[in-house]
């Protein structure tokens, strides 16, 4: 059925961190490692070793450049993947009833024996979390690793999302955040985590926390001489004073 | 967007078949269509030929078409879902009033009052269900708040204008094969083609100036900071979401695509109606020439309006 529920019990999701996240794309190698394996179809590769390989991946890492208007450009990476809305667009618009929301735990599945491959769910994602195998005719998503976090049969440190698991940084974080005492509610409030494109609607489950405010340092000039230096006293003053008269 | 072909001759091809059913839906039990058994089949056969083409077709863009019975579960949530339904549910009316339309004797002596009114209520069912299967259609896309080219309150009424006029188109044709075209058939294709027109016109304008909803700032969360830009890209190759929604290709060409549709699909269409509502001969040729213009017409309307739609996953990608 792709009617949403009215609400989910729980709302799992991810919580991801742009101040800390080094760019590694561990968790995109990690994902496509667990998932090609785990949850329905595996996800294919074509031309994996000739001159324009392509695939599917549930996760990717771009990186951009912020510029300020006042101070030096940062490079913040952005992991990008499926946001699990409460209002999930990819849902709704499902012909066949394969794309669904669950009603336990609000984790977003695609049901591949009735996916028919329209890429129609696709189309309504703002986010672009959803690639249609090409190899297997159906779509793949972020199962937020389904089969590993209710899986007794992992040690219970394993049972996160792969790409949670394996992030050298800890920049991504798993729990509920329907719970306003979990750890990832706790960390979306004291951080200011935000919605990605809140005006499409789609209501978010998973949240950013925004790169956290640089020290602010004075900007520097491209030449040495534009260098504004702290004034110097004693000793270093008068050879300063000096140099400035032989100069 | 992908202009995916199977696509564009689904929407195109169906809607053609639709805007015909409309009209004799509502012009045959009035009297207002050449009372001949063998106008009558070609007509219908033409358009439910048309229209099945056009489902045939669209089930090529799916990956898993052996699945597609299941697109017909979700009408309650999915527009193309109620599409699928409208679509066969359409073919019970429209087969039965082609049926008692053909096979009935003739407007003015033919039918008794029963058949006549069953004429009439088959005819609006069979209109009205043309219209909802053509609303649907175009609900699919414009429900997608994420293509701003799309989501946008003229694109409904112009899909239903354009399935109208080219299906006027047609329909002429067809009597004009005859030699039998009526004078109101004439009326209805060029007023529909003068609508439909300017539809498109006030649709290009409206989107050429549409602000969008969201920007590369909102994508990343990122714009408060400052100008966001993509240093680096998360894959050196593409990947299917950037085929299949991050289509540039055509974006350099629009406004001479643009010209080309207008003249191509509404003007010369026009032009070689006023030539036969004024009398002036060539009837035959003319109607079939209109036919062939505003069929390569609407299928130009049809892959600009994919290809000139930018989705907004396009943002990520400093692609939109």
């Amino acid at each position: 059925m792709t009617s949403l529920p009215a609400q989910t019990q729980r709302k799992l999701g991810l919580v991801i961190d742009l101040d800390t996240c080094v760019g590694c794309h561990a968790c995109v190698v990690n994902c496509k490692e667990w998932n090609t394996g785990g949850y329905g179809a595996s996800l294919s590769d074509q031309d994996a070793y000739g001159a324009g390989p392509t695939g599917t991946w549930l996760n990717r890492v771009h990186s951009y450049e912020i510029s300020p208007p006042d101070g030096p450009a940062q490079i913040v990476h952005f992991p990008r993947s499926c946001l699990h809305c409460e209002d999930a667009p990819c849902v709704t618009v499902c012909p066949t009833g394969a794309s669904y929301k669950r009603v336990d735990d609000g984790i977003v599945l695609v049901n591949e024996d009735w996916c028919i491959g329209c890429g129609l769910c696709a189309w309504s994602c703002p986010y672009g979390a959803r690639e249609l195998d090409a190899a297997a005719g159906v779509m793949k998503k972020c199962t937020l690793c389904v089969d590993r976090i209710y899986n007794e049969n992992l040690p219970e440190i394993d049972r996160e999302p792969a790409c949670v698991r394996t992030c050298p940084s800890r920049a991504r974080h798993f729990g509920d955040l329907g719970d306003p005492d979990s750890h990832v509610s706790r960390l979306v409030a004291s951080r200011g985590g935000m919605d990605l494109m809140a005006e499409q609607g789609t209501k978010p489950v998973n949240k950013y926390l925004p790169p956290r405010a640089k020290q602010k340092t004075e900007q520097t000039g491209t030449t040495r001489t534009t260098n504004h230096e702290p004034p110097a006293g004693g000793f270093l003053g008068w050879l300063d004073n000096a140099l400035e008269k032989l100069g | 967007m992908h202009p995916a072909p199977s696509v564009i001759f689904f929407t195109t091809s169906s809607g053609v078949g639709y805007g015909m059913l409309a009209l004799m839906g509502i012009l045959a039990p009035l009297g207002l269509l050449p009372a001949d058994p063998w106008f009558a089949s070609v007509a219908v056969i033409l358009a439910l030929g048309l229209i099945s083409a056009g489902l045939l077709s669209s089930t090529f863009h799916l990956r898993h078409p052996e699945r597609a019975w299941r697109a017909l579960s979700q009408w309650r949530s999915s527009w193309l879902s109620r599409e699928g339904v409208a679509a066969l549910v359409s073919y019970g009316p429209a087969c039965l009033f082609g049926l008692i339309w053909v096979y009935g004797t003739g407007y003015d002596t033919g039918y008794d009052t029963g058949q006549g009114t069953a004429l009439f209520l088959l005819g609006l069912s069979v209109t009205v269900m043309a219209g909802i299967t053509v609303y649907s259609t175009a609900m699919i896309y414009a429900s997608l708040k994420t293509i701003a080219q799309w989501h946008h309150r003229l694109v409904p009424p112009l899909y239903l204008m354009l399935a109208l006029s080219s299906g006027a188109v047609w329909l002429t044709a067809v009597a004009a094969g005859f030699g039998m075209v009526p004078d109101v058939l004439v009326l209805i294709a060029l007023g529909a083609l003068a609508v439909s027109g300017l539809f498109k016109v006030l649709y290009w304008q409206a989107i050429d100036n549409a602000t969008p909803l969201s920007d590369v700032g909102s994508a990343t969360g990122l714009g408060s900071m400052g100008t966001v830009r993509q240093f680096e890209a998360p894959h050196t190759e593409d990947n299917w979401v950037m085929r299949e929604m991050g289509f540039v290709i055509a974006r350099k060409h629009i406004q001479t695509v643009r010209r080309i549709v207008m003249l191509v699909g509404f003007v010369a269409p026009f032009a070689c109606l006023l030539t036969i509502i004024t009398g002036m001969g060539f009837e035959q040729p003319m109607a079939w020439l209109s036919v062939v213009f505003v069929s390569i017409g609407i299928v130009s309307e049809r892959w600009l309006f994919f290809a000139e739609a930018s989705h907004v996953v396009g943002l990520y990608y400093g692609r939109y």
